[in-house]
């Protein structure tokens, strides 16, 4: 779905090489779950959810984002088959986790944020336009086995 | 959807920090726009929408102002913004899916120049408060 130019390829490999996956996945899972709360809905064995800092110090939500970014970070190796590369975790979201693909859009969006709260003015605006690409596409993916 | 005391603190106080930077902070948040999301361009062929061009700038600063315009009335946004409300339902009539766009670049923007200011915590407010300024600038359309 998604066409990604060298120069796409180039600007996300070349970031995701000086990404913490550590860092970034919890900070990436935790802003979802406090700029957008309703998400919380998948996470009730968790523990506390209860405010800001409990979200973002919570290990389960960090460990968790780590996972999330990890599996990001294998799509980036293959991004001529997203659709491929994601199509079990896709199933998996659709038939075990029930969740909305819309879900998928918001964390995206939450990882560009962080991208730029992390690379600053090196998360120029042609950066951002291929990491936006990069996320529309892993949203598209993960959903595309929706049924 | 309303904002909290301490959303509203959050809003104001960082908006003093941002206020110095709002002319290039209004033009960057356009750049991102237009290059993360080609189609909001539609909205422009009458403009030059080169970086650096004169009409960017002008346009960008015209639209952080009013988002200060709503910081400084953060209480009353609805009647603040309410001249703006009509002029996007009976003149521009940009479709309300843009605000979202508009909103996210201009997040991205703030984080990427404020990272210490811009917690999560803060990330919630800003993202809280541009979803009421977008209901705002909708709330006429039909």
């Amino acid at each position: 779905m998604s066409n990604f130019t060298a120069e796409d390829k180039a600007a996300i490999t070349s970031l995701w090489a000086k990404v913490n996956v550590e860092d970034a996945g919890g900070e990436t899972l935790g802003r979802l779950l406090v700029v957008y709360p309703w998400t919380q809905r998948f996470f009730d064995s968790f523990g506390s959810l209860s405010s800001p800092s409990a979200i973002m110090g919570n290990p389960k939500v960090k460990a968790h984002g780590v996972k999330v970014l990890t599996s990001l970070g294998e799509a980036i190796k293959n991004l001529d088959d997203l659709k491929g590369t994601f199509g079990q975790l896709s199933e998996l979201h659709c038939d075990k986790l029930h969740v909305d693909p819309e879900n998928f859009r918001l964390l995206g969006n939450v990882l560009v944020t962080v991208l730029a709260v992390l690379h600053g003015k090196e998360f120029t605006p042609e950066v951002q336009a291929s990491w936006q690409k990069m996320v529309a596409g892993v949203a598209s993916a993960l959903g595309s086995r929706y049924h | 959807m309303s904002l909290t005391k301490t959303e509203r603190t959050i809003i104001v106080s960082m908006w003093a920090k941002i206020s110095t930077q709002a002319d290039t902070i209004g033009t960057e948040t356009l750049e991102r726009l237009f290059l993360s999301y080609p189609q909001t361009k539609t909205y422009f062929p009458h403009f030059d929408l080169h970086p650096g061009s004169a009409q960017l700038r002008a346009h960008g600063s015209k639209v952080v102002a009013a988002v200060g315009d709503a910081v400084k009335s953060i209480d009353s946004i609805g009647a603040a913004l309410s001249k703006l409300s009509e002029l996007h339902a009976y003149v521009l009539r940009v479709d309300p899916v843009n605000f979202k766009l508009l909103s996210h670049c201009l997040l991205v923007t703030l984080a990427a120049r404020f990272p210490s200011d811009f917690t999560a915590e803060a990330h919630a407010a800003w993202d809280k408060f541009l979803s009421v300024v977008s209901s705002v600038l909708t709330e006429k359309y039909r």
